[in-house]
């Protein structure tokens, strides 16, 4: 596979994404070959569906996004640059990126493009807010399995009343939406600045202005 | 068991036949301990003196059974009305004043905590220490010389490592383990080696006098001074929450330089004894390192799986449970000794074992027993050195050689700084987050040295002809480290404002972003199809669900995750609703305070500070877990506090009850006093209780322990949970009725009994369960409910009767 994988990027090629996302030459061809992996279709792009395959990424509460994420918008396929492009986000800062001068073009693992990653997972119709209503979802996916158990009730109400209880019964009694609803207009009101119950990008980075988010969005990648 | 007998008596007979009489050493203990301030209960003792005063001089070795015979014959000719007989309780008499003292010492600085958030306790522990050597000083008392060599590895290391090991947060060990060894093992070979080459080099220096220490006792005496101990530092790391990869390094970094230097102090000395040292030798002993190592983690691993396996069989000795845990550590330990293989490494190996099966086999209680005595031992262990420490470095006689002290602790931070520095510029490149100049700083700083090296250079053997130098020069350096750095990491880690994990996430943006990012790293590694630590740790977690846990654990359930999920959302719902009721009945006032700056009629939007931390508790409760992610730092001192919501619960059970039971005697306040002892006089009492306020009652059957003393208890709340479904209020009754009975600790999550639990109470179901949100904006009709909180959807005290009286 390895081999394969580095026979079929070209050398020029490697050099370009080198320059555009930072990653080193062995990481190049290490992603390259988990991207010809995942790529079933032998095609030289990705599809949703490939991505999906992933077994650990399908339990992912927020799977899908993430795999939206790395789709342009209205694409369903992505090429090796564009997946580099938006791995590149989640590359550690090293010490010496941070002193380069700042009129340069920011790279993709800049702190602000790291932010931008995480908000753009909440901001479904990209209207760079995040409503409470795309908060809200968020914030279901994110709470244990509650949507799948509350799916799974959902399609048991026809059926037996006993059965529907044992099910209420064996996942408990979940947070409620009227409780995370009170949740997200908390979040919202928190960090809502200008009052139109919203979180803009600018808002969302003054609220994690605290958080080592370098930190939290970056991944070792392998040499 | 004659080993604790045999030294210590051995030791202090021939201190005893020293000079001093009886009256003056108990003297000097009356007055260390009035120094501490403290009122030791001494009436009993008063009479001690006066008696034994004659039969000092002649005290021959102990015993076990030859107490009697210690008397002098000549008082034999009448039956003494009145006889003392010292010398039989001797040993353990002095120990227990020494431990009792220490302690009441601890208690003393305690008092005060602004004094031990300043300063270390290992420094008020030395200090106090040096009180009562100056004092016996003074009265030319020799201290008690209980720390032999023996003594000390048998009895005094094993708690403390025990301690370390058993408490070592798992989770961030594991992530950590490559530079937690590399800092550890290279670290202190790299303190060593250089230190104790340096001082071989200073050595020749005519000027200094010290030419007879040939290059084996140097790397021993360095190898003693290289094991760092930084309790203090790791008590402000936890305090001022440093990020997490710094504290575990700094954590694993004390406990595995212990078992470094403990193995290098012993090849050491058996090569300081060695006439020449060929190359041969050196290649040996690099070979027994790694034997040594690697043996006592077999050993380990296989004391700590027969720990878990037979805790699988105790259920019905559950008064027992807990020794099993001690005894196996220690017989790993000794085992290990046994083959003169590191027995640090087996006891630290064996609790990180057993730890993970062992608390899921016993019950909360045995747990929380285990816990307790850990700490308590080694805190004893360590208080015992520390103050010792004190004692003798005022006592003994020195020998000052200023030159080599000075170069010692030259070396020691010379080669630790350089150590840390090169050391990291290796490790960085394989970690995700790099340390940065102040974590090495740190690193470096945090390099304090403690019990463990002034134990192991205190019990060098008589040969080494500069022992009292080495004491000496470890004494300075432990004093130095301890009082300097320890005292000054707290400032300094404000100052130079250290990275910090954000553990005390203060708005709610914070915890849900940040958990948003983590689902997003998590996924963006499956789509590398890199997994790093988590790669194995599935792998692990994958041999660990199919075949460990089968074998180990007592009710090995697959732990499915809507299981999981079920026992966290219990656990969280029987919280709430105790909660409410404890509330409403007025029983807790602190709750009612912080809840009365809400008034019923604000309106939903209005978030008060309760509100924003039952927020943050559903979040941190019911967020998905990503990876499980549990912080459980610990100190030496204190126990880790992540059975903190169990405790809760168990405080809130006992709450509930007794609310409940206040409640059917329609007295809200706490009047009455403790707990009324006629449960079924109240039968025919109109009950508040309604189908929801019985229903913490069904899930709290589900928090039952099975435990012989809980049986009753188990049996009244199952009969309640059922009797809810039945006819409402009986449930209430029922489950009162277990009264008079301190409130157990019902806390085994055991999934088959939660299911028990529920099948049992299921069947009987005759409406739905409404459980359908009733949280917020219900008006308050009853005065009991004024206190609702709009997060919850919780249980209310409807004032509505029974259907059946």
């Amino acid at each position: 596979m390895g081999s394969r994988a580095s026979t079929l990027l070209r050398e020029e090629e490697i050099e370009e994404i080198k320059k555009e996302t930072g990653f080193s030459h062995s990481q190049i061809t290490r992603l390259y070959s988990r991207f010809t992996s995942l790529d079933k279709g032998e095609n030289g792009t990705l599809s949703r569906e490939d991505f999906q395959r992933i077994p650990e990424l399908a339990i992912n509460p927020l799977g899908d996004r993430i795999i939206n994420a790395f789709f342009p918008e209205g694409e369903d396929q992505v090429n090796f640059r564009g997946f580099m492009r938006t791995l590149a986000h989640f590359r550690p800062i090293e010490d010496n990126e941070k002193n380069k001068d700042p009129t340069a073009s920011e790279p993709l693992n800049s702190r602000t493009n790291k932010l931008l990653f995480a908000f753009r997972l909440y901001d479904l119709d990209r209207d760079d807010k995040i409503s409470r209503d795309e908060l809200l979802q968020v914030l279901r996916m994110m709470v244990g399995l509650n949507m799948f158990v509350s799916q799974v009730l959902r399609m048991m109400v026809g059926l037996n009343m006993f059965v529907s209880q044992v099910l209420r019964m064996m996942v408990g009694v979940n947070i409620s939406d009227e409780q995370l609803g009170s949740i997200a207009d908390r979040t919202i009101q928190e960090a809502d600045q200008n009052g139109d119950n919203s979180i803009s990008f600018n808002e969302f980075i003054k609220v994690l202005e605290k958080v080592d988010v370098e930190q939290k969005m970056s991944i070792r990648f392998l040499h | 068991m004659r080993g604790i007998s045999h030294p210590t008596s051995g030791a202090v007979g021939e201190f005893f036949s020293k000079r001093l009489s009886m009256t003056m050493k108990l003297a000097v203990y009356f007055l260390t301990t009035g120094l501490t301030l403290l009122t030791l209960p001494c009436g009993s003792f008063t009479e001690v003196p006066s008696k034994p005063s004659g039969t000092v001089t002649v005290l021959p070795p102990v015993h076990p059974a030859g107490g009697p015979q210690a008397f002098p014959n000549a008082e034999k000719s009448d039956l003494p009305v009145f006889a003392m007989n010292y010398s039989r309780i001797q040993v353990p008499f002095e120990i227990t004043l020494w431990v009792l003292l220490a302690s009441f010492a601890k208690i003393g600085f305690h008092i005060y905590h602004k004094v031990t958030f300043w300063v270390p306790e290992s420094c008020l522990l030395i200090s106090i220490g040096l009180m009562v050597g100056a004092i016996m000083h003074a009265v030319h008392e020799e201290p008690p010389s209980v720390l032999s060599y023996n003594i000390f590895f048998l009895y005094i290391l094993p708690p403390m490592v025990l301690d370390s090991g058993y408490f070592m947060p798992t989770r961030p060990f594991f992530e950590n383990i490559g530079t937690v060894l590399w800092f550890a093992v290279v670290g202190t070979l790299w303190n060593s080696i250089g230190v104790g080459m340096s001082l071989y080099g200073v050595c020749q220096i005519g000027a200094l006098e010290v030419q007879d220490i040939n290059l084996q006792e140097n790397l021993l005496f360095a190898s003693i001074i290289s094991a760092v101990d930084p309790v203090a530092v790791l008590n402000v790391f936890e305090d001022v929450s440093v990020n997490e990869q710094l504290y575990i390094v700094v954590f694993g970094e004390s406990l595995f330089s212990d078992a470094v230097t403990v193995v290098l102090y012993n090849m050491f000395t058996f090569v300081a004894e060695m006439p020449v040292v060929e190359t041969v030798d050196v290649f040996l002993g690099v070979a027994k390192f790694f034997v040594v190592g690697l043996g006592g983690l077999a050993f380990g691993l296989v004391f700590g799986f027969v720990a878990s396996f037979t805790t699988r069989f105790t259920s019905n000795v559950r008064e027992i449970e807990p020794l099993f845990i001690f005894m196996y550590s220690y017989l790993a330990y000794l085992v290990a000794e046994l083959f003169n293989i590191s027995s640090i490494m087996a006891i630290v190996t064996c609790a990180l074992t057993m730890k993970y099966y062992v608390e899921e086999n016993v019950t909360q209680r045995s747990c929380t027993t285990i816990r307790h005595v850990v700490k308590m031992l080694s805190s004893i262990s360590e208080t015992l050195i520390f103050f010792f420490l004190g004692v003798v470095t005022i006592t003994t006689e020195h020998e000052w050689n200023w030159g080599y002290i000075l170069f010692t602790l030259l070396f020691a931070f010379l080669w630790r700084g350089l150590g840390i520095l090169v050391l990291t510029q290796i490790i960085n490149p394989f970690r995700t987050i790099p340390f940065n100049f102040k974590d090495q700083f740190m690193l470096g700083y945090s390099g304090l040295r403690g019990a463990v090296t002034f134990a192991l250079v205190f019990t060098l053997p008589d040969h080494i002809v500069r022992k009292k130098l080495f004491v000496t020069a470890t004494i300075c350096i432990i004093l130095f480290t301890v009082f300097i750095q320890g005292i000054s990491i707290r400032p300094l880690v404000e100052f130079i404002n250290v990275r910090r994990t954000n553990r005390n996430l203060d708005t709610i943006n914070v915890e849900v972003h940040s958990r948003l990012m983590e689902h997003a790293i998590a996924g963006i590694e499956d789509i590398c199809g890199q997994w790093g630590h988590y790669y194995w740790k599935d792998k692990f977690m994958k041999f660990n669900n199919q075949i460990l846990r089968k074998i180990l654990i007592k009710d090995n359930q697959a732990e499915s995750s809507i299981v999981a999920l079920y026992k966290k959302l219990e656990l969280q719902n029987a919280m709430e609703i105790l909660d409410t009721v404890s509330e409403g009945t007025s029983t807790a006032p602190s709750v009612i305070s912080l809840r009365k700056e809400k008034g019923p009629g604000k309106p939903k939007r209005k978030f008060v500070a309760a509100d924003l931390r039952k927020m943050h508790d559903i979040l941190s409760k019911n967020m998905y877990k990503i990876r499980q992610q549990t912080t459980e730092y610990t100190t030496k001192h204190s126990l880790p506090n992540d059975s903190h919501t169990k405790e809760i619960l168990i405080r809130r059970h006992g709450t509930i009850r007794r609310s409940l039971r206040l409640r059917s005697f329609q007295s809200p306040t706490l009047s009455g006093g403790g707990y009324p002892s006629a449960p079924r006089s109240r039968i025919g009492q109109p009950s508040r209780s309604s189908s929801r306020v019985s229903l913490p009652l069904r899930r709290l059957d589900t928090l039952t322990e099975v435990s012989s003393s809980a049986g009753v208890d188990l049996v009244d709340e199952r009969s309640g949970g059922r009797g809810r479904a039945g006819g409402r209020g009986k449930s209430r009754l029922n489950s009162s009725s277990s009264d008079s009975r301190v409130p157990a600790p019902p806390c085994h999550f055991d999934s088959s009994e939660v299911f028990h639990g529920n099948r049992d109470s299921m069947p009987e179901q005759e409406e739905p369960l409404s459980l359908s949100v009733t949280w917020a904006e219900e008006p308050s009709d009853h005065d009991d409910s004024s206190t609702q909180n709009p997060l919850l959807r919780r249980p209310r005290w409807n004032p509505v009767k029974p259907k059946n009286p």
